[in-house]
């Protein structure tokens, strides 16, 4: 009977630890965190050997296997850097390194981020007004419609240089042009959504703010807009990650000085992987971060509006 | 103003000077892909100050929609239809109504308080007053002390009377109820008729209001219009006499169970034209 109740007790505890582990976030990411480390540091040894094999042949230089995997993980260029050496590269960069250095990837962060988030202000302005232009007047959804949908049609590659040409002969340079790239990207989730959200409200609230012979303009304050709110913000997330895509961009094709796009292109000049890998995962902690933010935003407005915590 | 003004004006005064909705040979045909839909046809109907009148009929009989034609969310499309003597369009430009609908319909993001208060504030009244005149109506459906909770905190009940309070709250005479009980269990709805009617009794409010429950409409009106659907027409109106301040307990009375019967006998006459 004990010894029963004993495995019966083992059975029952096994699976409900793994299940407690996997219930909340942190297990199930660190579990793809992890295999994705594995597959990193196979692929680094896979894709570098050919190199440190050529390497050892013209040194005449006798290896094992595992000094092989050790000197494929410690390469100055290598095709496919190990996350460790990026790792360092980072912590080197961004902590070690004083912040109004070039070499800072901080500066360059900051480079970056400031005309993404100038973006993203004039980004999101220019897609709540398209909204409540589309929803508001029948012709302006006739006409504006179309070209806000064929706008994204067009690769950003090929306007970016444009734009900052443009701009550049009538006098604007650096922060601005980056902005307005990223403002053509992002307007357009927050226009989509936007126009859904100002047109959710139910027919039978329109019906009430009829009966109250409420204006347009009150309709829009009092329903359309709160009613919006989820929909705003669940573009925001979008807009505010492709923001940063445009700035990005809005870099390379110019040959800008500074700022991750700069990083990633002097990085590719003179093959200093290491630098285009840590300059692409910085770009990708900034986009996470900024997400997270706008999440938190999110939460506070809707629990500010009543929504159940 | 010439004598045949005036003559006009005479001739198209309401019947009875009292009369707060006045509706002559009103009808209204929705146009649809599958033809003409005719929603509404030859109703004649006078609303007097202090009925408390009730349209009851089986579903597609129009009864929701000609309290729309009322409140000005549907437009007749022929006929007649004043309200305290100017047109449904003007009384509701003028607020002269507060309309309940099936659904509490309260915006999930503000408080009772500020969903009651509501008209109000697109009325551009001042925040005190505002604040002064929710109390008064959430007073008068016993919702207060919920002023500051959101809508998904209250019961469905709870909710429809909040609506009604929003309804009340910037003192229309005339108040337009659209099923108001219909999605609520029987005790709820009795306890709801019940504080209806002392609402009515101590406001002297005009109330128009669609129901398909028979013992719901005979027990509140003073006025019961039986329709009938395609076309839907007014096939009876009965004028009932129990007291303003009658309780839940006349309803076993004789006089109730003889007005229940005769507007049944009218919902099946009603029927019988449709098979």
């Amino acid at each position: 009977m004990t010894s029963n109740t004993a495995t019966m007790n083992g059975a029952i505890a096994g699976p409900s630890l793994w299940s407690r582990m996997m219930s909340g976030q942190a297990g199930p990411v660190t579990v793809v965190l992890m295999a994705l480390f594995v597959i990193w540091y196979g692929g680094a040894v896979l894709m570098n050997a050919p190199t440190q094999i050529d390497k050892y042949n013209r040194a005449d230089q006798t290896w094992t296997k595992m000094q092989l995997i050790e000197d494929t993980l410690a390469q100055e260029r290598p095709i496919l850097p190990a996350p460790h050496q990026v790792a360092q590269e980072m912590y080197k960069t961004i902590f070690a390194t004083k912040i109004t250095s070039k070499r800072s990837l901080v500066y360059h962060t900051w480079v970056t981020l400031s005309s993404t988030l100038l973006g993203f202000v004039f980004g999101t302005a220019l897609g709540i007004l398209l909204a409540i232009g589309i929803v508001h007047v029948v012709t302006l959804e006739k006409s504006l419609m179309p070209w806000v949908i064929s706008s994204q049609t067009i690769p950003i590659l090929a306007i970016a240089p444009m734009v900052v040409v443009v701009l550049g002969a009538i006098g604007l340079k650096g922060l601005v042009p980056k902005a307005i790239i990223s403002t053509y990207l992002c307007f357009f989730p927050v226009t989509i959504s936007m126009v859904k959200g100002l047109r959710s409200p139910q027919v039978i609230q329109l019906d009430l703010m009829r009966t109250y012979n409420a204006s347009k303009w009150q309709t829009f304050w009092s329903l359309r807009l709160p009613s919006a709110m989820p929909y705003l913000f669940a573009s925001l997330k979008v807009a505010i990650a492709i923001s940063l895509v445009g700035a990005i961009v809005g870099e390379l094709p110019t040959g800008a000085q500074a700022g991750l796009g700069a990083r990633l292109l002097a990085g590719s000049y003179y093959g200093q992987t290491i630098q285009i890998w840590s300059a692409l995962l910085t770009a990708a902690f900034v986009a996470a971060i900024m997400v997270v933010l706008v999440g938190w935003c999110e939460r506070r407005v809707l629990v500010r509006m009543g929504a159940r915590s | 103003m010439t004598l045949k003004a005036v003559v006009n004006n005479v001739a198209k005064m309401p019947a009875s000077t009292d009369a707060v909705v006045d509706i002559q040979k009103l009808s209204l045909t929705f146009q649809t892909a599958d033809g003409p839909v005719y929603a509404l046809s030859d109703v004649d109907l006078t609303i007097e100050r202090g009925d408390f009148v009730s349209f009851i009929g089986p579903s597609g009989c129009g009864k929701t929609t000609l309290l729309r034609v009322i409140a000005d969310l549907e437009k007749a499309t022929g006929g007649d239809i004043s309200i305290n003597g100017v047109s449904a369009q003007e009384a509701r430009e003028n607020r002269a109504y507060g309309y309940v609908f099936q659904a509490p319909a309260l915006l999930p993001w503000r408080t009772i308080e500020r969903n009651v208060t509501l008209p109000l504030e697109i009325m551009e009244i001042s925040k005190e007053e505002r604040i002064r005149r929710g109390h008064e109506a959430l007073k008068l459906v016993e919702l207060n002390g919920f002023e500051k909770k959101f809508p998904w905190q209250l019961s469905g009940g709870m909710q429809q009377r909040a609506s009604i309070a929003r309804a009340l709250s910037f003192d229309a005479d005339l108040l337009l109820m659209d099923e108001p009980f219909g999605a609520l269990d029987e005790i709820v709805r009795d306890h709801l008729n019940e504080q209806l009617l002392k609402l009515w009794a101590r406001t002297n409010k005009t109330v128009a209001f669609v129901t398909h429950s028979i013992p719901e409409a005979v027990y509140l009106s003073s006025k019961i219009v039986v329709m009938s659907p395609r076309p839907g027409r007014i096939i009876d109106v009965i004028k009932t006499d129990f007291p303003k301040d009658r309780g839940l307990d006349i309803r076993e009375t004789p006089e109730f169970l003889e007005v229940a019967h005769r507007v049944r006998e009218g919902l099946r006459a009603g029927h019988s034209y449709d098979e």
